[in-house]
């Protein structure tokens, strides 16, 4: 074990007066789980609340990790600490990753960003928890705004975009990207659309591809129950054009949320969320546990002698934990 | 130990562009089960540093094949103790024999040369890590 000779509420202070590295621990061991990630969640919890959180979700290779450099860029220049969680999805097969997010911001990055890189490390619900927990920390230590990068292929995905004020879906021209968004469910979350690589050929057709479909917003009555239309924006983020708008587009949804109330329902859904998800987790391993017990192993026979089925044996099991 | 995922930044410095052998190394460790920290080329020490700090990384892999590596090594391992990060420089590429002792003296935990296999590359760097660990 990697030592560290600094207690959990050291590290958080040192990281609360700007000390990176403490902050990268932290960051460490929230990743790792169990009780050491849920001590410094407790203490983070207890300091969060006051920042931002602006997910930016997308295809692979869409240019997520440059646009964010780009904003990181502006955010310093106008004085604003913010921090970046990267996630990238591990090997299935042998855990390991490369997570090559990074690269593409660090050039216009300063002192006043914060990168991390995170692995999915196989299990949803875990990151379900690391995510909340490593967003938690950043808003705690005083970064405002802090920018989840995900690539946007699947459930998991869209979760973590709940986890988010404002989400920015990043689309780019040819190949239908706007009507693959649609099936991964990606355009429900997007409070703001990005057409990036608009210096490619087919850019106007992917905007006009997005109107078309938030019109059907319009016409099902989703856009007036909200009252706000995700507006769309071209960019180029190899050199930067769009990134200026884009900011100023989540500002514009971040007024949005509070005039609107919606914000505290967001945030009263994500809390929620969060709970839900570290009850499913405890009933989840405990259920586990209880597998490998006599009765568990009972159970198990009773079903493979179909004497019982594996619902009903299901909810022995659960019973049994709720009557401990 | 082996339900810990170690997490290593591999990068290049300066103008050097033969990313091919860091570009393998990545993909050897990857396939180990590692999380690699990809930053490619041209960093700096500094860049590696703030990675280093941000990333909590176990191990730092340094890839050189443009004959600096006798003033940059030494130039790593020293930004590394003025950061006190206690990390494991590891330096692989281009480097004559005779010069693998000056590095391991300015503190490189270890130095790797053309034709590594891949067991060579995961059991150098998981060798690295541990020895860190253990002091
Ligand atoms: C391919 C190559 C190129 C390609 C690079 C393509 C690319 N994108 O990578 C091109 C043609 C562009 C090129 C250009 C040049 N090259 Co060249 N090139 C080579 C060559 C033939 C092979 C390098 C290679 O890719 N090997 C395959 C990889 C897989 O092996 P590797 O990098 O050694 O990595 C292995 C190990 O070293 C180790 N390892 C490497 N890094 C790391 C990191 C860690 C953490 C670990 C654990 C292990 C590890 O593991 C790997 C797997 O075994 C070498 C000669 C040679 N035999 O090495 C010369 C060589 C590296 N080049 C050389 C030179 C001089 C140049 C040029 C300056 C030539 C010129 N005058 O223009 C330019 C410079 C370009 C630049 N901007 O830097 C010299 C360097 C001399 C020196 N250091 O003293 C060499 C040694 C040739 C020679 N004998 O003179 N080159
Ligand atoms: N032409 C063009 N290329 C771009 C633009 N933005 C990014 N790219 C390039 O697109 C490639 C992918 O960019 P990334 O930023 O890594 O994309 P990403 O969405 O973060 O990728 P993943 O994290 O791997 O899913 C890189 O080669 C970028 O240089 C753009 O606006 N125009
Ligand atoms: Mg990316």
């Amino acid at each position: 074990m990697k030592s560290s000779k600094e207690t959990i509420p050291q590290l958080f202070e040192a990281a609360l007066s700007g000390e990176r590295r403490s902050l990268g621990k932290l960051l460490t061991l929230v990743e790792r789980g169990g009780e050491t990630a849920d001590d410094v969640a407790g203490l983070a919890h207890r300091k969060a609340g006051n920042t931002h959180v602006i997910g930016i979700t997308g295809a692979p290779g869409s240019g997520k990790s440059t646009l964010t450099g780009r904003l990181l860029e502006l955010f310093s220049q106008t004085g604003h600490n913010s921090a970046v969680l990267a996630v990238d999805p591990s090997s299935p097969l042998t855990g390991g990753a490369i997570l090559g997010d990074r690269i593409r911001m660090d050039d216009l990055t300063d002192e006043n960003s914060f990168i991390r890189s995170m692995a999915t490390r196989g299990h949803s619900g875990g990151l379900a928890l690391a995510v909340p927990a490593a967003i938690q920390l950043f808003d705690a230590v005083g970064y405002k705004p802090v920018i989840i990068e995900t690539v946007g292929v699947g459930q998991v995905e869209v979760d973590v975009a709940g986890a988010a004020d404002t989400t920015v879906v990043v689309v780019t021209p040819g190949m239908g990207d706007a009507v693959q968004a649609n099936k991964a469910g990606l355009l429900e979350v997007a409070d703001i659309f990005v057409v990036n690589k608009s210096d490619r050929p087919g850019a106007n057709d992917a905007r006009r591809d997005l109107d078309l479909m938030l019109d059907l917003g319009h016409i099902s009555g989703l856009e007036e129950k909200t009252g706000y239309r995700p507006p769309i924006i071209m960019a180029n983020s190899l050199e930067g054009t769009g990134s200026q708008e884009i900011i100023e587009a989540i500002e514009n949804h971040a007024n949005h949320l509070k005039s609107s109330g919606s914000i505290k329902v967001r945030q009263d859904q994500r809390t929620l969320m969060e709970i839900q998800n570290r009850v499913e987790l405890l009933i989840g391993t405990t259920a586990k546990e209880t597998l490998s017990t006599e009765f568990g192993k009972a159970m198990i026979n009773a079903v493979l002698n179909r004497e019982t089925s594996p619902a009903q044996a299901a909810k022995s099991i659960v019973n049994s934990l709720l009557n401990d | 130990m082996s339900d810990q995922q170690y997490r290593v930044i591999l990068a290049k410095l300066g103008l050097d562009g033969h990313d091919r052998g860091i570009k393998v190394v990545a993909r050897i460790l990857r396939d180990a089960g590692m999380e690699v920290i990809y930053l490619g080329l041209r960093q700096t020490t500094g860049s590696i540093i703030a990675a280093a700090e941000e990333e909590d990384a176990d191990a730092i892999g340094l890839s050189m094949h443009n004959a600096g590596h006798l003033t940059l090594g030494p130039k790593m391992t020293a930004s590394l103790n003025d950061a006190r990060l206690d990390i494991p420089l590891i330096i692989g590429g281009i480097v004559p024999d005779e010069d693998i002792e000056e590095l391991l003296e300015s503190g490189v935990a270890a130095v790797l040369g053309p034709g590594a296999s891949a067991e060579e590359v995961v059991s150098t760097v998981r060798d690295a890590i541990s020895a860190r660990d253990e002091t």
